[in-house]
């Protein structure tokens, strides 16, 4: 175990994913030489070479759909889109390419690729810079979305990721890499698929969140327990697949929940998420579930605009309070 | 090339034109349903083309793929299987007409959103040449797909990295229902290939044995190593874009100006001047009329997947949620 960043700590896994394997490629802009956007890729230029790390074009429906074409055909490309508002660029690749060549020819391909890419906001980039919305990839049977909150996740993950052989959506937050924990340095930890991760106990309100919304939302926590409030927080990690009976198996506990995510409400995680609460779990059911979101407008660029829109802990405090 | 070569391809062709015109028949029956796009008329592209590939060689296409699928060996019975939305089909019912597939022979599909199956050529291309094999990938694509984006990036990006992908730009003067010369600002395609500094040629599409050497050019200098190359071949397509096109768009001069210039009619002269007798001709007509017809049965007698079959295949390693 060694404290890390999150930038490194996927580094790591990239790193070591491609000793133990000559098939895993990475590409992407700036992947190469320069190391990644966000440091993710530093070094593995060096020490992997030029016809395994590749910078490209800025052409992200090539990066994606040369990704595809590559997986079906032996590779194990690791795609870099620099952030997830230019996966919109890439849309057509991944859900109409590498959620559907493996069900639409009848198994006849394989399609294990690893797209990485950057969502979220808080960064004063403004409305197309700063969305989050690594759900609507949750939304397609095909494909697999995961996104870490921590760097021991963020490396486990990914390895996880990489060895999967299906195409999976690896979504990382644009402000947490220079975010530091522990990491391990076991070259075969890997994390389950489709698992969550309770980063809390609590008995009295489950909290259901994922990626940057898990730091705010054990910063309410802790917080609320000060106050007597002992809130279980559960780390999604996995958006597809959904592990629903963790989240379950608290509820019937708590009786109570919030659901914490940093996009927009409508049409969102929450909204499935409380559905399914819902339906399974209704005679459990001590008060409305609480989602706590984005307000529903463009990111503002401006600083104090910007941190009003994005969920805080305070906003988790109080949706806390309203379910009690 | 042998009398028994030059056979071979007459049959591939005709195999193509007697087992789409009996898929028309079969749609307006109502046995094959979805979008239908034919490739009769374009035979000699799809079969000259084709014929002169490597076992190791890779071949892409778009949504009119039935030609192509003959071309790369498919049994017509998996195909019209697959027409049928049977359980026998290529792709087991789950892609129709647009997405048949056959890995074992690397023909990796029709694919049916345009241009995007050229992105993944420049994939294909490259595990490839990763891999250090010789292998090249023949993407074929129509006049329409060369004003979307994923050409531009796709043929960019194969210059860039030297990918070795033979691009065949299936010209039949329209996509869906309008004249090339009408939205493309160049109408010598090959000039879009210019720009991304790809050597290029120009082939009559209609003549097998032109597109055989234009092809064979083509692939030399690719397998060599030397990068991508654009081949454009001026074709026909007799139908419609797809079923139901009513052809108001073009005139029936224009079509009969081409079926005067027939791929099938064309190669059929060649094989007579080689000194091959009428009859042989005659026996590989009906031989081909009995692999259609056994394909139609085939596909007839297969039963529809069952409803369990919507499970299969979405993942390699999880089980999906079912609804």
């Amino acid at each position: 175990m060694a404290v890390t960043t999150i930038a490194k700590a996927l580094a790591q896994a990239m790193a070591e994913e491609m000793e133990r394997d000559s098939r895993v490629v990475i590409w992407g802009e700036e992947v190469a030489a320069f190391g990644g956007t966000y440091g993710a890729t530093q070094g593995l230029l060096d020490k992997f070479g030029p016809e395994r790390v590749l910078d490209t074009p800025i052409s992200e429906g090539v990066i994606v759909g040369a990704a595809v074409g590559a997986a079906m055909n032996g590779l194990r490309p690791i795609a870099e889109i620099m952030g997830i508002n230019f996966a919109f660029l890439a849309m057509d690749q991944i859900l109409n390419h590498a959620a559907k060549v493996r069900s639409m020819f009848g198994g006849q391909f394989e399609c294990p690729l690893v797209v990485r890419t950057t969502s979220g906001g808080g960064r004063q980039l403004a409305a197309t810079h700063s969305q989050t919305f690594e759900h609507v990839f949750a939304h397609f049977p095909g494909l697999l979305v995961v996104a870490p909150s921590t760097p021991a996740d963020a490396k486990g993950l990914l390895k996880t990721a990489i060895r999967c052989n299906d195409p999976v959506m690896f979504v990382e937050q644009a402000t947490m890499y220079s975010d530091k924990g522990e990491v391990s340095d076991d070259p075969d930890h890997l994390l389950p698929i489709g698992k969550c991760d309770v980063k809390r106990t609590g008995k009295d309100v489950t909290l259901v969140t994922y990626s940057k919304m898990v730091s705010i939302s054990l910063r309410a926590a802790q917080k609320l327990a000060e106050e007597g409030v002992e809130c279980e927080v559960i780390d999604l990690r996995w958006l597809r697949p959904l592990d629903m009976e963790t989240i379950y198996t608290s509820f019937k506990k708590t009786n109570r929940a919030v659901i914490v995510e940093e996009g927009w409400p409508t049409y969102g995680l929450s909204a499935e998420i409380a559905a399914r609460i819902y339906a399974e779990c209704f005679d459990y059911l001590d008060a409305p579930i609480q989602r706590v979101a984005q307000k529903e407008a463009p990111l503002p660029y401006s600083a104090p605009l910007e941190k009003y829109m994005l969920p805080k802990p305070e906003d988790v405090i109080e949706a806390v309070k309203k379910v009690l | 090339m042998d009398k028994a070569g030059l056979l071979e391809l007459y049959k591939q062709m005709v195999t193509i034109r007697l087992m789409e015109e009996k898929c028309e028949e079969l749609y307006q029956k109502g046995k094959i349903g979805g979008f239908m796009h034919l490739y009769i008329g374009q035979e000699a592209t799809g079969v000259g083309a084709v014929s002169v590939r490597q076992p190791q060689d890779n071949v892409i296409t778009a949504y009119r793929d039935h030609g192509i699928a003959v071309a790369c060996g498919m049994d017509p019975k998996g195909i019209m299987a697959e027409m049928f939305g049977k359980i026998t089909g290529c792709s087991k019912g789950k892609g129709g007409s647009m997405h048949l597939a056959d890995i074992q022979r690397r023909f990796w599909g029709g694919h049916a959103i345009v241009g995007a199956h050229i992105a993944l050529a420049t994939g294909l291309a490259f595990a490839d040449k990763y891999r250090k094999s010789d292998a090249v990938t023949l993407c074929f694509f129509g006049d329409g797909a060369t004003n979307i984006s994923y050409f531009h990036e796709g043929l960019n990006l194969a210059s860039a990295w030297k990918l070795p992908v033979v691009w065949i730009c299936e010209n039949n003067k329209y996509g869906m229902w309008t004249p090339i010369e009408k939205v493309s600002g160049v109408h010598e395609l090959r000039q879009k290939a210019i720009a991304y500094g790809i050597p290029s040629d120009v082939c009559d599409g209609m003549d097998l044995l032109a597109v055989r050497a234009a092809t064979e050019k083509a692939i030399a200098h690719t397998r060599a190593g030397n990068g991508p190359y654009f081949l454009e071949a001026l074709t026909y397509r007799y139908r419609g874009h797809s079923m139901g096109d009513q052809r108001a768009y073009r005139t029936h001069d224009e079509i009969k100006k081409w079926q005067t210039e027939d791929p099938i009619g064309q190669f059929e002269d060649v094989l007579l001047k080689t000194g091959l007798p009428p009859a042989e001709i005659d026996k590989v007509d009906d031989e081909v009329k009995h692999i259609i017809a056994d394909a139609v049965t085939f596909a007839e007698e297969s039963p529809f997947p069952s409803t369990e079959e919507i499970w299969a295949d979405i993942y390699a390693d999880i089980e999906p949620e079912r609804n």
